[in-house]
């Protein structure tokens, strides 16, 4: 029997309402309330003094490029990235090449995830076939071959109608629809928000009211439907009074923000970096600071990170040409400890049920808890160590961050999934 | 005063003092355009790229004649010749560049910032001949030259910027130049090709063309970029001539003194009558005729230390 006993930690499982000194004990993979006597003997001992034990982070947004993108990234290279920021649960994307529309794409995801994952990895499934937005993908097939959610991320899906059908049948299986709020034909050729800032750098604007468009239709069909319809990404602030307002009325709309929306504006955008250049892009500090008010009363549900992996090679052009994305799951957590804990006041338990139990509870993940029988996924982090990232020697295979070279505090010290260690504040440990 | 700067990115970065510095170095290069030998050997032996990866005929024709009056070797490239066509990066390019010895590199670009992308990849200077709808900092620089040619002082003067300035780099530099040299800029047009963002860089928004014109000293007009735009920014060419375009009836609502610039390429019939852009008060040839001058100074400034003086005693 493997034993694993974690000791003297801030142990914080937001889902059990707990938060306290104490221990955790793991056997065979799972929790356990206590260890006998016997079984004290024999564990396997970290001793936390002095770090939080919390539910392994769930990220309901990354990008793993596999199949087809692995210059980029592959499943394990992402898993790994996952890992060493403490999360023990993703959820992928399925815009990889081939997309991710049919059961034997998703078959061939799992047997990727199967080889060479070392967190809990779930695909996803597209709406439509070919991320289109004209036929409905097999949504049926897709859930059969095991994805939580379909969505065609980063291909919006622009006919009303086929965004209605796709809803109402993707309901039938319980299935979320994820959407990437962005009207196409307001965004021609856009690179960042459009304002002051894209108006003073002469690139083209995304203005926030195409997200708005969106959001808007999505509240609409998820009202009239009865559908629930998960909001990636959000990045505005007229959106998140349009989802606080749809909530008011008990619509089924659930919705996300990403550590770099949270923590940045378009005014970084000065010196042309195509490091800051992501979809939806960064914009105001009004729309920053409504992201956080919706974060803390609950309109929007969980951090997810759209990590989005890009080559140097990818990145480094003219801003116009680079593509959109940045890595974020190696910084989530020192980021959002930043920008929510020391700036926003938010509780520690509060920021960490934004990133363990309420995103898996919005796809039905079995993940963000420490309760007796659950897998045994922990984060054990060290809020107050300052550390220099380094994007290159990170985990991920590509380094497109925004916070290259920067010093952040916060840092993961040890992994555990289903109870193995599997990151020990220094290295993947496979 | 020493030139401090090795590139020329943006004006939006320039002091008044520099400008200041430029017009007066361009104004020493202009006197000797006038000779009968136009040429100085202020840049012999360095060797200039103009790197045009966007078509331009002016600019580039004008920044081949400002190198040459410099006796400096001129390379011109441009996209459809380059390897950019084969998929070369703009780094790669730049580092070929570089690595065949060039002294300096001139980059027209339809990418905003490619400029100062390309200055982090070089140590030679990079001067911008216009990326994107950023900044074309040479045009602003011989537009305000031109106008206090023609003005003096600009301080308080009012000038118009008509047309469409969203897409327009020139437009940019010229708030940026005409700001620093404290001009009072209105600009107008549909209010799609004039977003009220602007009035954060320090101007005024218009989208009434009589009050806007009214007594204006300078009007500078841009063309209307049909390529660039798609079809929603305004109805038609026929409509934008009919609300916007510069007639003989709109012209007299200006100063009597004023002057008529365009950046060029001009559409005679849409934003301009084709009779104004030939009368009297135009000095778009003029702008074409000091954008030799300004470029020679901004080229002289930018290449730095000269081993001796080359300029002629005033």
């Amino acid at each position: 029997m493997s034993l694993l006993w974690i000791s003297n930690a801030r142990v914080i499982d937001p889902a059990a309402k707990r938060d306290g000194k104490g221990d955790l004990f793991i056997a065979d993979g799972r929790f356990v309330a206590r260890f006998t006597p016997a079984q004290k003997k024999q564990a396997r001992k970290i001793d936390a003094r002095g770090l939080v034990a919390c539910p392994g982070l769930v990220d309901i947004h990354v990008h793993f490029r596999e199949p087809g993108q692995t210059h980029k990234e592959t499943i394990q290279t992402g898993s790994w990235a996952a890992a060493a920021g403490g999360f023990t649960t993703v959820v992928c994307m399925p815009n990889t090449s081939p997309v991710a529309d049919s059961a034997g794409t998703i078959e061939y995801i799992h047997n990727a995830i199967e080889r060479g994952a070392v967190v809990h990895v779930y695909p996803t499934g597209c709406i439509t076939v070919g991320q289109k937005g004209e036929q409905l993908a097999p949504t049926g097939s897709l859930k059969r071959a095991g994805v939580v959610a379909i969505t065609d991320d980063g291909r919006c899906v622009q006919n009303n109608e086929i965004m209605r059908r796709a809803v109402e049948y993707a309901k039938m299986f319980a299935l979320p629809v994820m959407d990437h709020c962005q009207d196409e034909a307001m965004t021609q050729n856009a690179a960042m928000n459009e304002g002051v800032m894209s108006t003073r750098l002469g690139l083209r604007g995304w203005p926030h009211a195409a997200e708005d468009v969106i959001v808007s239709r999505n509240v609409i069909l998820s009202t009239y439907t009865g559908a629930h319809i998960h909001l990636q990404h959000i990045s505005s602030k007229y959106s998140v009074d349009l989802i606080r307002r749809a909530k008011g009325r008990g619509v089924s709309i659930t919705a996300e923000a990403t550590p770099h929306h949270l923590a940045l504006t378009d005014a970084v955008l000065a010196g042309y970096d195509p490091s800051y250049k992501m979809n939806p892009p960064l914009r105001t500090e009004e729309d920053r600071r409504a992201l956080i008010e919706g974060l803390r009363d609950g309109t929007l549900d969980c951090v997810a990170t759209d990590h989005a992996p890009h080559t140097d090679y990818e990145k480094d052009k003219e801003f116009d040409y680079a593509p959109f994305g940045v890595i974020g799951l190696e910084t989530a957590l020192p980021i959002v400890l930043d920008v929510l804990f020391r700036q926003g006041k938010f509780s520690l338990p509060e920021i960490i049920a934004l990133m363990t139990c309420k995103p898996a509870r919005l796809l039905g993940l079995p993940a963000g808890t420490l309760a007796a029988g659950a897998a045994a996924d922990v984060a054990l982090f060290d809020p107050g160590e300052r550390w220099r990232y380094d994007a290159e020697a990170g985990f991920s295979k590509s380094a497109n961050s925004p916070w290259q070279g920067q010093t952040l505090t916060g840092r993961v010290k040890t992994t555990v999934v289903s109870g193995r260690i599997v990151y020990d504040g220094a290295k993947i440990v496979v | 005063m020493p030139w401090n700067r090795r590139n020329l990115i943006a004006i939006e970065e320039l002091s008044r003092a520099e400008i200041d510095q430029v017009h007066t170095t361009a104004a020493a290069f202009k006197k000797i355009l006038q000779r009968s030998v136009k040429k100085v050997p202020a840049l012999r032996g360095k060797t200039i790229v103009n790197l045009f990866l966007e078509p331009s005929t002016r600019t580039r024709m004008a920044f081949e004649m400002a190198a040459k009056r410099l006796s400096a070797d001129v390379i011109s490239f441009d996209s459809a010749s380059s390897s950019t066509t084969k998929g070369e990066t703009l780094r790669d390019t730049a580092q070929n560049i570089q690595a065949l010895k060039a002294d300096m590199i001139v980059l027209r670009h339809s990418a905003a910032g490619s400029p100062l992308y390309l200055s982090r990849l070089l140590n030679i200077p990079v001067i911008n001949a216009g990326d994107g709808a950023h900044e074309h900092p040479t045009q602003a620089l011989l537009d305000t030259f031109t106008m206090t040619e023609h003005l003096g002082s600009l301080k308080g003067r009012k000038v118009v910027i008509l047309g469409d300035i969203l897409f327009s780099r020139v437009a940019r530099s010229n708030i940026w130049a005409l700001t620093k040299l404290e001009a009072d800029v209105t600009l107008v047009g549909p209010s799609t090709l004039v977003p009220h963002w602007f009035t954060d860089l320090g101007v005024k928004v218009s989208h009434d063309l009589k009050s806007a014109l009214a007594d204006a000293e300078v009007v500078m007009l841009l063309r209307i970029q049909h390529e660039r735009q798609a079809s929603s920014h305004f109805p038609s060419l026929g409509e934008y001539t009919s609300m916007f375009g510069l007639n003989k009836t709109r012209a007299s609502w200006l100063n009597p003194k004023a002057i008529i610039m365009h950046p060029g390429p001009i559409n005679r019939g849409v934003e301009i009558d084709s009779d104004l852009a030939d009368s009297d008060r135009s000095v778009i040839l003029e702008q074409v005729s000091n954008g030799i001058a300004v470029r020679m100074a901004a080229l002289y400034l930018c290449a730095g230390a000269h081993p001796e003086p080359v300029l002629p005693p005033a």
